[in-house]
């Protein structure tokens, strides 16, 4: 059982609500976090944890796009694609990054390495065009940068590249 | 670059500043919930908000004062507070530098707001690609419950305040308030009918207040200084404060500034802006955020206020102001935000659900020189059959740039149905949607 490895974590979750059906979504992200995707043991585990039916959960897990019910490449590269994005050329940044890996969007690299996707508005419209990889952003992306965002993480598994606290414009008193 | 006095952003922009609970009461921190502890009651601190005339800042300008006065008082039950962090809105980033550069700027709101409407739980809902901030969240609660700030008997006092940080995974409609709800009770994200309102039907069917990040972060300001001197800032009596307008698109300096409302769209995006980032003109503009229709550059010198930019058509929405240059197309433009639309409807009502597929479908074929003659009507007719006939306003906000371009650059929907025709070949092919 997946959730028993996490005894401590799951009861705590389940502390904070005072109805059971509301760990779900917290559950299902530590399970895709353990197993890079939801899989269906995963499903059935949550299922009997907070008392629902296995459609129930699966009914809640296929609204949301970040669930992936499919195992993923190591690194899932997610490119913004909506229009503020757009306008600073995001889908370059797509085009880059298949013809680097010789992928299209929604497919893995051979080694699993990398996976691409073309998402919606990940809420860092001003630093575009970026990409979410895995928990972190990368912003104001230009070819070189991608390429070594993409190098670094299929040679070490980092890229010191990634943005964040978020602070733009830098304020005259910091830059 | 003029310079305004900042509230929200003016901690973080300190050199230096990290956002720890130790910095945050060095500037002051948490002196506004240790005043309402000790000397305010729950009615007085809802008067006060009243009193500064604060307006919701996730998009709908509700008065957040009013918002609190509908939680019933002698509600026997438990209340709640839900603090939207949803941010998905195409062209709005500000909530997340407010989580990430100055948490417990918005935690200390939270706090006061349990406080004024008498809830012991709280909970932030916050986008689930934002994981940064969940973490940053979550090590400032630990940091607040650990110095007596939140928790059992907070500040030594006999109340009980518990926040928690609950992130979505990944859904646009999330942010619409009751979508909200039923996503945090761990259902399929999907707005409830209103009536009846969160402030008597909400999480668990309980009272709940709903409210925006960046309003939450208002909220200590306020008790500190006096509704009167925020009422006195912006633009009284309806848009008063500051604002966190985020910058996109075709500009110098795109970013967050926060500015008074009430100065003008052409000193926000040329004076603070820096203006366009190549030498071509201004093309267009949107005032608000995704769901807000387009505006154009005649439209410059409307006041960045929520009354001055519904009488130009839009509205002030969630802050979130994108600039396009002269060159782009509208009809791309349109089919870019539409297919965002198409991704998030969330699927409950027939207008929305099928229209949007409808209006995609249609500005797919129109881009790609396979529009029809009728075409505009179509959209059109469609536009008018969506619109103020769905569950939430998702509905309204999907049909706005649509309604706007079809308004304000018709003939480059014309002109590409045009050219369609002078090129359609005879057979009768079928064009094929692939998404
Ligand atoms: C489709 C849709 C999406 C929304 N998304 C957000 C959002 O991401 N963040 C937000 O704060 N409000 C969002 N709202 C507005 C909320 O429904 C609600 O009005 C707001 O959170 C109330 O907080 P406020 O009064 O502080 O503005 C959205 C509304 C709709 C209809
Ligand atoms: S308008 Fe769209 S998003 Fe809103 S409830 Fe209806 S289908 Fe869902
Ligand atoms: S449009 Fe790309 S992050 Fe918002």
């Amino acid at each position: 059982m997946l959730l028993a490895k996490f005894k401590d974590e799951v009861e705590e979750i389940l502390s904070r609500y005072p109805v059971k059906r509301s760990a779900l979504l917290p559950l299902l992200n530590l399970a895709q976090r353990e197993e890079g995707f939801v899989s269906e043991p995963a499903m059935r585990d949550i299922a009997k944890v907070l008392e629902l039916t296995p459609p129930q959960v699966f009914e809640t897990v296929t609204f949301y796009t970040m669930f992936n019910l499919k195992p993923i490449g190591k690194f899932h590269l997610q490119v913004c694609k909506s229009l503020m994005c757009a306008l600073v050329r995001s889908d370059d940044v797509v085009t880059w990054i298949s013809k680097k890996l010789n992928i299209t969007p929604g497919h893995t690299t051979p080694d699993n390495n990398f996976t691409l996707s073309v998402v919606e508005c990940l809420g860092s419209c001003g630093t575009g065009p970026m990409m979410q990889v895995n928990d972190d952003y990368y912003e104001q992306l230009t070819e070189e940068k991608v390429a070594r965002v993409l190098e670094d993480l299929a040679r070490d598994g980092v890229c010191s590249l990634k943005s964040g606290p978020y602070m733009y414009p830098i304020p005259l008193s910091q830059s | 670059m003029p310079q305004y006095e900042k509230i929200l952003l003016k901690n973080m922009e300190q050199p230096g500043y990290t956002g720890s609970l130790a910095d945050y009461e060095k500037s002051g921190g948490y002196q506004a919930f240790r005043k309402v502890l000790k000397d305010m009651q729950p009615d007085q601190v809802i008067e006060e908000v009243k009193k500064s005339s604060l307006r919701g800042r996730g998009g709908a300008g509700f008065p957040t004062g009013v918002k609190w006065g509908f939680i019933p008082k002698d509600h026997p039950g438990p209340k709640y507070l839900c603090c939207n962090a949803d941010e998905s809105e195409p062209g709005t980033f500000k909530d997340r530098q407010l989580m990430e550069r100055d948490p417990h700027q918005m935690l200390e709101g939270m706090a006061i707001t349990c406080f004024a409407i008498g809830a012991e739980t709280a909970y932030v809902y916050i986008r689930g690609e934002f994981r940064l901030g969940a973490k940053i969240l979550n090590k400032a609660v630990e940091e607040a419950n650990a110095a007596g700030y939140l928790g059992k008997n907070v500040l030594g006092t006999d109340r009980t305040i518990n926040i928690y940080i609950h992130a979505g995974a990944g859904a646009y409609i999330c942010g619409e308030e009751t979508a909200l709800l039923e996503s945090l009770e761990g259902k399929r994200g999907q707005p409830r009918f209103k009536p009846p309102f969160p402030a008597t039907h909400g999480l668990y069917q309980k009272p709940t207040v709903v409210n925006n990040v960046e309003t939450m972060a208002n909220i200590p300001h306020i008790i500190n200084r006096g509704g009167e001197w925020f009422a006195g800032i912006g633009s009284p009596p309806k848009s008063c404060g500051t604002r966190i307008f985020c910058l996109s698109g075709h500009v110098k300096r795109p970013g967050n500034y926060e500015v008074p409302m009430g100065i003008t769209f052409r000193e926000f995006i040329y004076d603070i802006g820096g203006g366009m980032s190549s030498d071509k003109p201004i093309k267009a503009f949107i005032p608000g955020g995704a769901s807000a229709p387009f505006l154009t550059p005649e439209h410059l010198d409307v006041k960045m206020d929520f009354e001055s930019v519904a009488m130009a058509g839009s509205m002030l929405g969630s802050g979130g102001v994108t600039v396009m240059e002269e060159g782009t197309s509208m009809v791309w433009a349109a089919l870019r935000l539409m297919e965002f639309f198409y991704h998030e409807s969330c699927g409950k009502c027939t207008p929305c659900r099928e229209g949007s597929s409808w209006l995609t479908q249609i500005l797919q074929r129109i881009w790609t020189k396979q529009g029809r003659q009728g075409d505009l009507d179509l959209l059109t007719e469609l536009c008018k059959n969506i619109a103020g006939r769905t569950i939430c306003a998702f509905g309204e906000a999907e049909v706005g740039p649509i309604q706007s371009t079809l308004h304000h650059f018709r003939h480059e929907y014309e002109d590409l149905i045009r050219e369609a025709d002078a090129m359609r070949p005879k057979s009768k092919e079928i064009p094929v949607f692939n998404h």
